[in-house]
């Protein structure tokens, strides 16, 4: 029994990950991972492409079992998930997609979901009838629909146009201030990763370690240009990369 | 629909031509099968032996269905049950229907069970094979969805699995069918004392090509029946969601 107050604590303990090789001997992904989340923090894992961020995540999933370490999340804790394609059932409805995942979700509370995420005239559209753009609302639909007590969001945003993605990031925004949930965010935009985040965890390249931990001070809205400039440098610099930027 | 009825037409025209050619005793003229086939449905004749024709086809196709299905999905999903089973499937693909049913009729005598067995076993492995290749096809990526989201197993059948597996059971139905009666009529022919399958027999002895022609042509128009007004609305409903071409 644990109480309500840590329904939503993670606990990640991975000493290493490796994959098999197709030409023989092992590929080491993950290096040692130690970190935790209070319930309703809101973290991202920020690293270069091909670091092991999904792999990461998909095993905080309970997808991928195949590790050294353990990751502890209350066992009647729910879960939901924003893949980095929407993943959603082709032969089902907008509609449909959401309450098969949610089936405990009252019509209220898809009313508003649906109205916050502008899929109010889409409800009775297949899944192949949407652009990228909404397709991804009805993922984050679903993951929102569940009330999840752990929220997994891999690369939400990846390859729609900055405008697009950048309005579906403050609607994520106010979906998560609404309702906090615990949250791991997995995406190599560090623009992203401040703008929805409590916390920045700096992953290094493959095998990935945590570089840095890096709290972002609220209110997000109150941060200056200049000390978001501060921070992207910061954040650059302990990511001992070459270049900075935005995208990493 | 109209270029149907030309064809359908110009069938009967050349079927007629052949008939004055060869004579109504080795092909009799369309209306001649016609009248046998009114003869036949007046004397109660005809729709008892389709009923019990596609009474068997019926329970021998649902039988083979349900247990290719099945034994497909799990050597579709397992390594192990694949290379277990491949063998016995190439056995089955390979023995000659004829074969199976001179069997069953041999080990389990003229009975019913035995007729339906065979047609089931003859149907089976095909069934299988088409079912196994929508298992490897499954996409795992919504079997990860499904799994994250913690859905019952109801759910998941119903709504995950089936829809990817539906064009391959429909392909394996609709196949199946068209196999299935052909089948029932021989075992019909090799020992059962009613069906479309004996009348065909009997008449074969008796040389009456009136009648052969008049049971094909009936249960064709069955079988016809079926393929309009249950396979292709059922197909129509399953890909309902699939985008059509403006």
């Amino acid at each position: 029994m644990s109480p309500a107050g840590v329904r939503g604590r993670l606990d990640v303990n991975i000493k290493q990950k490796s994959f098999r090789a197709a030409s023989g001997g092992n590929l080491q992904v993950l290096g040692e991972l130690v970190f935790s989340l209070g319930s309703g923090e809101v973290a991202a894992l920020v690293g270069p492409s091909g670091c092991g961020k999904t792999t990461l995540l998909r095993i905080v999933a309970g997808l991928d079992h195949d590790f050294d370490g353990n990751v502890a999340f209350p066992a009647h804790g729910t879960l939901a998930m924003v893949f980095q394609e929407p993943r959603l059932l082709p032969w089902r409805t907008v509609e449909q997609n959401v309450q098969l995942a949610a089936p405990r979700a009252t019509d209220a509370g898809l009313e508003m979901l649906f109205h916050t995420l502008g899929l109010e005239a889409h409800r009775d559209h297949y899944p192949g009838e949407l652009s990228l753009g909404l397709a991804r609302r009805v993922a984050l639909a679903r993951a929102f629909a569940v009330e999840p007590d752990l929220l997994l969001l891999d690369e939400p945003f990846v390859s729609l146009d900055d405008a697009l993605a950048a309005r579906l990031r403050e609607e994520l925004a106010e979906l998560v201030n609404r309702r906090p949930v615990t949250t791991l965010l997995v995406t190599h935009n560090v623009e992203e990763a401040i703008g929805l985040a409590d916390r920045l965890l700096l992953l290094s390249i493959s095998p990935a370690r945590i570089l840095a931990d890096v709290p972002v001070a609220r209110p997000r809205a109150a941060h200056t240009p200049a000390e978001l400039a501060a921070l992207r440098e910061e954040i650059a610099r302990r990511l001992n990369q070459p270049f900075s930027g935005a995208n990493l | 629909m109209g270029t149907r009825l030309v064809s359908l037409a110009l069938l009967i025209a050349a079927w007629y031509a052949c008939s004055q050619l060869a004579g109504a005793r080795l092909l009799p003229e369309p209306q001649a099968v016609a009248l046998a086939i009114v003869d036949e449905a007046r004397s109660g004749a005809l729709a008892f032996n389709l009923g019990a024709t596609l009474a068997r086809v019926a329970v021998a196709f649902l039988i083979a269905m349900a247990l290719g299905s099945v034994i497909g999905l799990i050597m579709g999903r397992s390594r192990i049950a694949d290379r277990l089973g491949d063998p016995w499937l190439i056995v089955l693909l390979n023995l000659p229907a004829l074969v199976i049913i001179v069997l069953a009729y041999v080990w389990a005598g003229l009975t019913e069970t035995a007729a339906i067995a065979a047609v089931a076993l003859n149907k089976l492995p095909i069934a299988t094979v088409t079912v196994r290749e929508g298992a490897r096809s499954l996409d795992h990526a919504l079997d990860e969805m499904a799994q994250v989201f913690r859905m019952g197993a109801w759910t998941r059948l119903r709504h995950v699995l089936l829809p990817q597996l539906a064009p391959y059971l429909a392909a394996a139905a609709r196949s199946g069918l068209s196999l299935v009666w052909k089948i029932v009529l021989i075992v019909e022919l090799l020992g059962r004392p009613n069906g479309v399958g004996f009348e065909i027999g009997v008449a074969f002895q008796l040389f009456d090509v009136t009648r052969i022609l008049a049971y094909a042509l009936a249960f064709i128009a069955v079988m016809l029946a079926i393929e309009t007004f249950l396979v292709q609305p059922l197909e129509r409903h399953v890909a309902r969601w699939r985008p059509r071409p403006a």
